[in-house]
């Protein structure tokens, strides 16, 4: 049992849930993941670990309330546990030796990048961060993010706040206008890392994104994970979760993330969240 | 005793026919997971063990990797000692419940039953099955008195038939015992992969409790090579480690479209059902594709487990898709048998070459090419030949990769010195299954590559003696 220390609603539809986990969280480093199931008759999911405190033994998550299970995980509040966390899977992110970094972020994704923002900023590298939401009510993570950064960018879609636009554009300035950049992490909805790694590639700049296809086991049992990069079937669960984004399949990704779109949806429906806004 | 004499006994005994095990009808079985055998009442069993003729040199115990006392509890059982008859299973095998239904008893101790020379041999696996239930039903279950703690802590890592074996006699001589096991529930491949209608995991359940009233310690959730390393575990103070970690990581056949949805290997669709029980979504929370034409490539057991699973799902034509013919199948006669009752459709020299999808990406048809069987290979089987020209397609929704599996390298990746082979499989010095890594054992399909549950707990046996024997010199 891994009791909830503290759970926060960042925006509509984003919650921030802390729990204890103390070995996993002496353990862990950044771009790692675990799996996690509410209860025995529930899901097993991965979520990305944003940040890990091994002196309070907790970890925390960030994650968008989508469906039944991130709806349940969303309910459990302080002193609640989460029956089942396995972890820290996937492989660390390669932090060494990075002179200049973009880490651009979308939407939940903001939860994701961060950790690497922060650990490449305790490496000496210089860090821009790119973050972008929908509309400004749905950013999350600004001022932790503009503490592990030379720079920030805020984009919102609708142009509510920052510069009205797509991260994908700020990028596109940036390298425009002559920014050296070593590095990208891209990490956000797929179209979004499609199209960063688009904007890259023609300058030849390594981007590596982290995804996040659907998993059981987690451990490399059984390939539910399995994604196409470079023409080649990777497990993202042992093998990733980070891939060149220039190399990933980001088409046949998105189809297998729609494989149990119609289960998922009576899952929601029979759920007690009912009345929940989505 | 002469020779005359023991041919007449035989001759009497014979007159007692194998006695059948009564079963569900194949047709209201594919509507539900229960299990499909429903056991000896004890009237037969009592007379299905009096037919054994008690050899004093049994060959059965021979062929059993675990050397149970065969004509022993078979003769218990006979006077209708069903306790007693328990209490010399778990002398030797700590699993009688799993054992009498997943050992490929014909391979072994049946196969070596003097009786099946001119009959049929004593249904030694029914009645070891039989005996467990009983026990277990009867809710009389004892625990041995077990000897002072010899003060050694050993680490076995996954909690499969390997580990459970080990853990159970490491534990019966007095050693700590803590098993470390990835998944969220004990029991390897007989909770995630063998199904319910065949295993029921209440009994896993029970097993592994049994285990744990011995005084085993199971720790779920945790991933070692990841979470610890064996290096870890060591400096924790385990003073030996047991790897029964199996041959996890499932096999693809790298042809063209098959990462489009609905394609599974064997071991997510039966994860997901048996694990994580998806057949009974939504009141559990995992989804499972509800095929209509479900294809499964492969003809072992676990190829006859995806497909009668994906029958029980509700799939109007389950076909399994095999290379070579009927008699090539490493499938156990009885599943394959038990497969045909339920209206499996076999479709023998037959290969799949790719997938074709829908413009959603998911798996509507498959190519496959028709086969012939030309010279025998390294196995013995008669190789599998591509006729040229014959390719045709099946459509199918749903598909079940079965071809085998292979070792998951998480392990001997985080653990220095120790040595695996060309396959990733971890190489050990001698049959105890000692590896080249200082008080590191391992055993199961970690070793040998996919095998049997039994073997498993075999390798899981002689390791425990050969740790006992280590711990005890330290």
């Amino acid at each position: 049992m891994h009791r909830i220390t503290e759970k926060v609603v960042l925006s509509e539809n984003i919650v921030k849930t802390v729990f204890e986990a103390p070995e996993i969280a002496r353990k862990r480093r950044a771009g790692q993941f675990v799996i996690l199931m509410i209860d025995d008759r529930g899901e097993r999911i991965p979520l990305t670990i944003v940040d890990s405190d091994p002196v309070q033994g907790t970890l925390t998550i960030i994650y968008q309330v989508v469906g039944k299970t991130t709806y349940e995980l969303s309910q459990l509040e302080p002193g609640d546990a989460i029956r089942h966390v396995l972890g820290p899977l996937g492989h660390p992110t390669e932090i060494e030796g990075i002179g200049t970094a973009v880490c651009v972020g979308g939407g939940v994704g903001i939860g994701v990048v961060y950790p690497i923002a922060k650990a490449l900023k305790e490496k000496g590298t210089r860090v821009i961060s790119i973050i972008g939401a929908r509309t400004k009510k749905m950013l999350i993570l600004e001022e932790e993010s503009r503490s592990v950064s030379d720079e920030l960018h805020v984009t919102t879609d609708d142009g509510s706040y920052g510069y009205h636009g797509f991260v994908s554009d700020v990028l596109r300035d940036l390298i425009a206008t002559g920014t050296k950049i070593d590095r990208v992490f891209a990490i956000g909805p797929v179209p979004m890392m499609r199209v960063v790694a688009n904007v890259t590639r023609p300058h030849g700049i390594k981007t590596i994104v982290s995804l996040n296809p659907i998993m059981v086991d987690g451990t490399g049992m059984c390939g539910a994970c399995r994604v196409n990069v470079g023409g080649r079937t990777k497990f993202t669960c042992v093998d990733g979760p980070e891939f060149d984004g220039h190399e990933v399949d980001f088409g046949l990704l998105t189809s297998r993330l729609q494989m149990y779109a119609e289960q998922e949806q009576k899952a929601r429906e029979l759920c007690r969240c009912g009345n929940h806004d989505r | 005793m002469t020779d005359k004499d023991r041919t007449d006994k035989k001759e009497k005994k014979e007159r007692i026919p194998r006695q059948a095990m009564p079963e569900q009808d194949p047709k209201v079985r594919v509507t539900n997971f229960d299990e499909v055998p429903l056991g000896y009442s004890p009237e037969t069993a009592m007379q299905e063990a009096r037919r054994c003729i008690q050899c004093k040199k049994p060959g059965c115990v021979t062929g059993c990797p675990v050397d149970i006392d065969i004509p022993g509890f078979v003769k218990l059982v006979a006077d209708g000692d069903f306790l007693g008859a328990a209490r010399k299973i778990k002398e030797t095998n700590c699993l009688p419940a799993v054992c009498g239904r997943v050992c490929p008893q014909e391979d072994q101790c049946e196969k070596l039953c003097i009786l099946g020379k001119k009959w049929d041999p004593v249904a030694i696996g029914r009645l070891e099955r039989f005996v467990a239930d009983y026990e277990r039903s009867a809710g009389s279950v004892e625990v041995p008195a077990l000897p002072a703690p010899t003060g050694r802590r050993i680490a076995v890592v996954g909690a499969g038939p390997a580990g459970l074996t080990i853990a159970g006699d490491l534990v019966k001589m007095g050693h700590a015992v803590t098993i470390f096991e990835a998944l969220h529930k004990a029991g390897g491949v007989l909770i995630y992969g063998i199904p319910e209608f065949r295993l029921p995991k209440s009994i896993v359940d029970a097993e592994v409790d049994y285990l744990q009233k011995l005084g085993v310690r199971i720790v779920t959730d945790a991933a070692v090579g990841r979470l610890k390393t064996i290096d870890d575990l060591f400096a924790e103070g385990f003073h030996a480690v047991f790897l029964g970690v199996g041959a996890g990581a499932p096999v693809f056949m790298n042809i063209p479209g098959e990462n489009f949805s609905g394609i599974y290997s064997a071991n997510e669709y039966l994860t997901r059902s048996n694990l994580m029980k998806a057949y009974r979504f939504p009141e559990y929370d995992t989804p499972i594709a509800r095929g209509r034409n479900v294809a499964v490539i492969g003809g072992g057991n676990v190829a006859m487990d995806s497909v009668r699973t994906a029958l029980r799902l509700g799939a109007q034509n389950a076909y399994i898709i095999y290379r070579r013919t009927k008699t090539e199948m490493p499938a156990r006669a009885e599943e394959v048998h038990h497969a045909e009752e339920e209206g499996v459709q076999f479709r023998f020299l037959t290969n799949p070459i790719e997938y074709i999808g829908d413009e959603k990406g998911w798996v509507r048809q498959m190519v496959c090419q028709r086969m012939e069987l030309g010279e025998p290979d390294e196995s013995g089987r008669r190789r599998p030949v591509v006729i040229k020209g014959s390719e045709f397609t099946i459509d199918v929704d749903t598909v079940v990769v079965s071809v085998g599996t292979m070792a998951n390298p998480v392990i001997p990746m985080t653990t220095p010195g120790l040595e695996t082979n060309r396959w990733g499989y971890i190489v050990t010095k001698d049959e105890t299954g000692e590896t080249t890594r200082k008080g590191v054992w391992a055993g199961g399909d970690i070793v040998t590559g996919s095998a049997t549950v039994i073997l498993a707990m075999g390798a899981g046996r002689k390791a425990a003696r050969a740790i006992h024997d280590y711990v005890m010199s330290l």
